[in-house]
């Protein structure tokens, strides 16, 4: 919200630099986002030469005026230009001489060549020297005025525009101010004001409003706080008789107030309520309007002046939709609320207003309605009719309905002081559910409790007392009544928690001695999943993957690039974008678009990524979210050196020793490699794996077929696709070691010649089985196919190392197993010792 | 003619001279086994003495065979010696020419890295580990009870104006918009135990991806119930995260803010520690880094996690492992976490 300086002046006096203004609001929960200085210095300004004590804590824009360069000045006369039709010049005084100034604003053409003017025009002159905006520069560029000759005329000041003040963009004429400005006055002092954006705070509605604002500055300062007073005669004849108000349902029309003002002419507002409206961010409109916003502005309560004289004489039938002001006709719901005559609908309760009986420059009679609406059916409405307003966005955070009096009293008064007229004697006000105040009871054990300080409830008592509350001692206790414009404090512990805030704020944060914590320490569970998952994390990175973090939101075609949809998704109702419209079951298909992003980038690429997809589940219920892990690799084996070794590509082995380090890193052991069928994967080159029965999932070499759908180059893709839970799962709680082996060990090579067809992993089981302890390490160290062992058979060595832990193994002892060994294998496979 | 003068005594002397002159000049394997050959072997000078010794008188020959011992051991120690020297020097200039490039690049090997997020939540789990708090970890996709009703934020509050909220296809459900759920789940389970656990996750916002906000991202909360847990004790708290994670000597503040689920409720601003606090692009001018929300818990919500209001009380902070990791590492495009390019995850 836009908070205007001297209107907050109203009602509080603030002595402050615009700096500790901005610090006070910030600190009692008005946050300060921006500062906008109409010609007041602010802390480091180029113009005043402030700076600041290093500590810049706010955003601050505009332009300080120096008030000896720039002054209000008078026009007397406008004469034409001898060289140039688009330029004038200006006969103006300064209160110290008088001048001839150039300028080519065009809304002073109209004055051109009529001699001296009955009455001057009231400008904003600005000296040689003075700093200003260039008006005709993009964006915001300071200038000096210097001395310059334009078209022969000689220049050296100006009279400007909003835009070069820094007051706003308006950059199509001249300002021109009120007439009774006064000559010579240094602009700031006349103009000087500054607009402080402040973000207001959901519970804080009661403070979108100037009073709000003062309210609470007046009570961090422990000031006086003038609230506004009506105070023009009432001099019409009742409202009594003229109008009637039925509520279907007060709880979604708490209340209701009607005003009337009589022979009213709408006309412009005085030139001081413009300008407060368009500082505040409201676009004046008639003075009839502007009372209501200024009202709204004022103490936060919305108006609506309909033209009674509209409703007496229009006719019409039960419409189910209504034009509004922003004439869109709308369809209507069954829980908007609205207020109709006996005619139909005449406006959206609480948003806007309908187009019918709208104030126009031909209203002569107002009745003006200051209502409270239930914040929920607002919201409601708001969000369906996709339709906000001012008044809206007050009503749907809650206005208390004892400011629907005030404020239609006050407005009355505004629209009769703007607009002439007379004010109807009395109110028509239905008040069928009238506000409950809350009244909470508060300890000093209370107060300690939630924020650790002692504070005497005298002055507690004080501290609410600035902002309204009705405080009352009742021996050791403070009962506290809430003041009857906020609708933020609720009843019981919720209550106590709400007063104890507002004495927090009170006192101020900063006031509050920090602690370290001293109640006891919970019972010490630890997060058992979360430290396995680091775990794997560590080790694939430790075996040179790299990590990432992807998006969870996917559509299914992206993973259906993957692999046929095998299921339903959890779906968005609202996706923000229809490429982000489920949540992923498939993290191997979003690794997959980080790898087509990179693919070009690195010679090899190994990523990894461990986190959650999203499964549907019946009858309602919660998805569930397993872990998976994705693991991709491609590319060269051995980053490229400049010594020229002739590059190899990744194969399924790289990959398999990954997925073997991995689980040696996790201690896991008696993993089951098999050939997976998988129409993700190359038929050939696709394994399972599992783990004491367990399905740990799938990795090998992706499908060609499949690799085409993602840019990935022609190296073969790598990918795991696992299940993580399962995996971790697997982790031994404990495990032990062995001791080191005090005797030698004694290596032997071993070679076998088998049918193709027989997977190695058979062959290296059946050794250690046979081998029993004595053989402690089973190596594959060669494959060799060729004419020499025949066709469709495979020769394999083995290294074998034998160990004893009980003493130095003999030729004999090892021969003997060696023999065993060798016999197990003819036996079983049939293989051949090769080289016999 | 006496012993000493016997001729053969003055040759022993020569012999020795003439083979060490022309030793240094054995300067390679080839002519130290040469030398060794000439002067040591089966028919050198020395050894023909050895072998001639009949020819001496009887009584000399212990005197002639104890000074060619010596001259045999004096060439043999001086062939040693040289033979030293020649390998040294050989194996100078071997290594000599076996001289490197040191300048020339290694051979890259491969580094594997955590994702920079994965970096910044450990960080986390570390400093308030060390206070005691726990991991807790809750799920994505919630309900809309727990995501917002639990939490003091009833259908069509006004509150409910803080979060874009995704909501799923079927009824009730939402992906969550903070890891605030989490509290009511950690209560519920560890009720009525004293609580300090952290809430990490990822959450979502329905909001247009820009270099400044993100469908999906990642928060964590700090959540401490117990008996006796004070305002003070959030400050103090919180203050102590700020140094370890930003700097010992980093000034903070707290000031008023508003979330349903806690009361007295604040915002965590530090001191920029990009500017120190004089005003840069970071901090917006302001001097000031907003880091994280935070508040006493709200005794409904403390209620709701099956926790008597009049007995218990507890704090609750959320940051945004982001927005930490942005500020720390000057990076002004929040898309660089999810895109995962490469160039930018090597750089941690």
């Amino acid at each position: 919200m836009k908070v205007v300086l001297s209107w907050l002046k109203d009602y509080v006096d603030i002595d402050l630099s615009l700096e500790e203004l901005a610090r006070l609001l910030t600190r009692i929960g008005l946050e300060v986002e921006e500062v906008h200085s109409i010609g007041l210095p602010y802390p480091d300004d180029s113009v005043t030469g402030m700076k600041s004590d290093g500590h810049q804590e706010f955003k601050f824009n505009g332009l300080a005026w120096a008030p000896d360069k720039i002054v209000v000045a008078q026009i007397d006369e406008v004469m034409p230009h001898p060289n140039a039709d688009r330029l004038v010049l200006c006969r103006l005084k300064d209160g110290v001489d008088e001048y001839v100034v150039l300028t080519g604003a065009p809304n002073l053409f109209e004055y051109k060549g009529r001699g001296p003017l009955p009455q001057p025009l009231k400008v904003a002159y600005a000296r040689e020297g003075a700093r200003i905006y260039d008006g005709h520069a993009e964006g915001l560029v300071l200038t000096t005025l210097k001395r310059a000759k334009i078209r022969g005329v000689e220049s050296f000041s100006m009279v400007c525009s909003e835009k070069e003040l820094g007051i706003s963009e308006e950059h199509e004429g001249i300002m021109l101010l009120p007439p009774d400005a006064p000559t010579g006055t240094p602009l700031v002092d006349y103009l000087g004001d500054a607009v402080y954006e402040v973000s207001i705070l959901p519970n804080m509605i009661r403070n979108a409003c100037m009073l709000g604002v003062a309210r609470e500055i007046a009570a961090a300062l422990g000031k006086p706080l003038r609230k506004p007073v009506h105070s023009l005669p009432v001099t019409g004849a009742p409202l009594e008789g003229q109008v009637a108000i039925e509520i279907t349902d007060p709880n979604l029309n708490p209340r209701f107030v009607l005003g009337l003002v009589r022979d009213v002419r709408p006309m412009p507002s005085p030139d001081w309520v413009q300008r407060r409206l368009k500082l505040a961010g409201m676009r004046p409109i008639n003075s009839i309007v502007d009372a209501t916003n200024y009202v709204m502005l004022e103490i936060g309560q919305p108006l609506h002046a309909f033209d009674y004289d509209v409703l007496v004489e229009r006719a019409g039938g039960k419409a189910p939709t209504i034009i509004t002001l922003d004439n869109v006709e709308r369809q209507l719901d069954p829980y908007t609320i609205l207020v109709t005559d006996t005619a139909g609908a005449l406006s959206l309760a609480g948003v806007m207003g309908g187009l019918e009986s709208e104030v126009t420059d031909r209203t002569r009679t107002v009745l003006l309605e200051g209502a409270c609406w239930n914040f929920i059916n607002i919201r409601r409405t708001i969000s369906a009719q996709r339709l906000s307003s001012e008044a809206a966005y007050r009503f749907s955070r809650g206005v208390h309905p004892s400011l629907s009096q005030w404020g239609v009293e006050l407005g009355m008064d505004r629209i009769a002081g703007w607009s002439g007229g007379s004010i109807a004697a009395g109110l028509v006000d239905a008040y069928p559910l009238p506000a409950v105040d809350p009244v909470v009871e508060i300890t000093v054990e209370d107060i300690h409790r939630l924020l650790g300080i002692d504070l005497d409830l005298n002055l507690a008592a004080e501290l609410l007392k600035r902002l309204e509350f009705i405080c009352r001692m009742d021996e050791d206790r403070l009962l506290v009544q809430t003041p009857p414009h906020r609708l933020d404090i609720g009843t019981g512990v919720t209550g106590k928690a709400d007063i104890i805030e507002e004495i927090a704020r009170m006192v101020g944060y900063d006031q509050i001695p920090a602690t370290r914590l001293s109640s006891s320490l919970p019972p010490q569970r630890g997060n058992a999943a979360l430290e396995r998952e680091e775990k794997l994390r560590d080790i694939l990175a430790r075996l040179g993957l790299q990590e990432v973090i992807t998006y969870r939101l996917t559509a299914p075609e992206r993973e259906e690039r993957l692999a046929p949809l095998d299921g339903e998704y959890m779906a968005l109702q609202n996706p923000i974008a229809p490429d982000r419209r489920v949540m992923r079951r498939s993290l191997l298909a979003a690794l997959l678009e980080v790898a087509e992003r990179n693919i070009r980038l690195r010679e090899r690429l190994a990523l990894f990524e461990i986190g959650p997809v999203f499964i549907p589940q019946p009858d309602g219920d919660l998805p569930a979210e397993p872990t998976r892990l994705a693991i991709f690799m491609a590319g060269q084996r051995d980053l490229p050196a400049w010594d020229g070794a002739s590059p190899t590509r990744l194969d399924f082995y790289d990959l398999k020793g990954i997925v073997e380090a991995m689980l040696a890193g996790l201690h896991i052991s008696g993993a089951v490699y098999e050939l997976a069928v998988d129409a993700r994967f190359h038929p050939g080159k696709c394994a399972s794996i599992v783990v004491n029965g367990s399905q740990l999932g799938v990795f090998g070499e992706l499908h060609p077929a499949v690799q085409r759908r993602w840019d990935l180059g022609d190296a073969p893709a790598l990918c795991a696709d696992l299940d993580a839970d399962a995996l971790l799962a697997c982790l031994p709680d404990r495990r032990e070691t062995l001791p080191v082996p005090a005797y030698p060990a004694i290596l032997e090579d071993i070679a076998v010649i088998v049918d193709e067809a027989i997977p190695a992993s058979r062959v290296a089981d059946l050794i250690r089985q046979t081998g029993g302890k004595l053989v402690v390490d089973v190596r594959l160290f060669d494959v060799f196919r060729g004419d020499q062992i025949g066709s469709g058979k495979k020769s394999l060595a083995y290294s074998l190392t034998y160990q004893s832990m009980e003493g130095t193994l003999t030729d004999r002892e090892t021969a003997q197993v060696r023999n065993r060994i060798v016999r197990r294998l003819e036996q079983e496979l049939g293989a051949k010792l090769r080289g016999e | 003619m006496s012993e000493e003068q016997h001729p053969i005594l003055n040759q022993l002397e020569q012999i020795q001279q003439d083979a060490l002159a022309v030793l240094e000049t054995a300067v390679d394997e080839a002519g130290i086994t040469a030398w060794r050959s000439a002067h040591l072997g089966r028919t050198s000078p020395v050894m023909t003495v050895f072998s001639q010794m009949g020819q001496f008188p009887k009584e000399l020959r212990p005197l002639v065979g104890q000074r060619a011992n010596q001259v045999k051991l004096a060439l043999e120690a001086a062939l040693a010696e040289q033979a030293e020297r020649v390998r040294q020097a050989e194996l100078a200039q071997k290594l000599a020419a076996e001289t490197l490039d040191v300048t020339l690049p290694g051979r890259p090997q491969t580094l594997g890295r955590l994702h920079p997020i994965t970096q910044t939540l450990r960080e986390i789990y570390r400093v308030m580990g060390e206070m005691g708090f726990q991991v807790y970890r809750a799920r994505d996709v919630e309900t809309d009870d727990y995501n917002f009703t639990l939490l003091n934020i009833p259908p069509h509050h006004p509150a409910r104006d803080m979060w874009d909220t995704y909501y799923m296809t079927t009824p009730g459900m939402v992906l969550r918009t903070h890891t605030s759920p989490g509290q009511i789940r950690a209560m519920r389970e560890y009720a009525p135990d004293p609580i300090r656990v952290i809430l990490p996750g990822m959450c979502y916002r329905y909001e247009q991806v820009s270099a400044r906000s993100e469908i999906q991202f990642n928060q964590v909360e700090l959540l401490a119930v117990g008996k006796g847990i004070t305002f003070g004790d959030l400050k103090g708290t919180l203050t102590d995260f700020a140094r370890r994670m930003f700097g010992q000597n980093v000034r903070t503040r707290l000031r008023p803010s508003y979330f349903p689920f806690t009361e007295p409720s604040a915002e965590m601003d530090v001191e920029c520690f990009v500017c120190g606090g004089k005003g840069c692009q970071v901090c917006k001018s302001s001097g000031w880094l907003e880091i994280l929300g935070c508040g006493m818990v709200h005794p409904k919500v403390l209620e709701n996690g099956g926790y008597d209001p009049r007995e218990f009380t507890g704090f609750a902070a959320g940051m945004g492992p982001e927005r930490i990791t942005m500020l720390r590492h000057r990076i002004d495009d929040i898309r660089y976490f999810w895109s995962d390019d490469v160039r930018f995850l090597e750089q941690f």
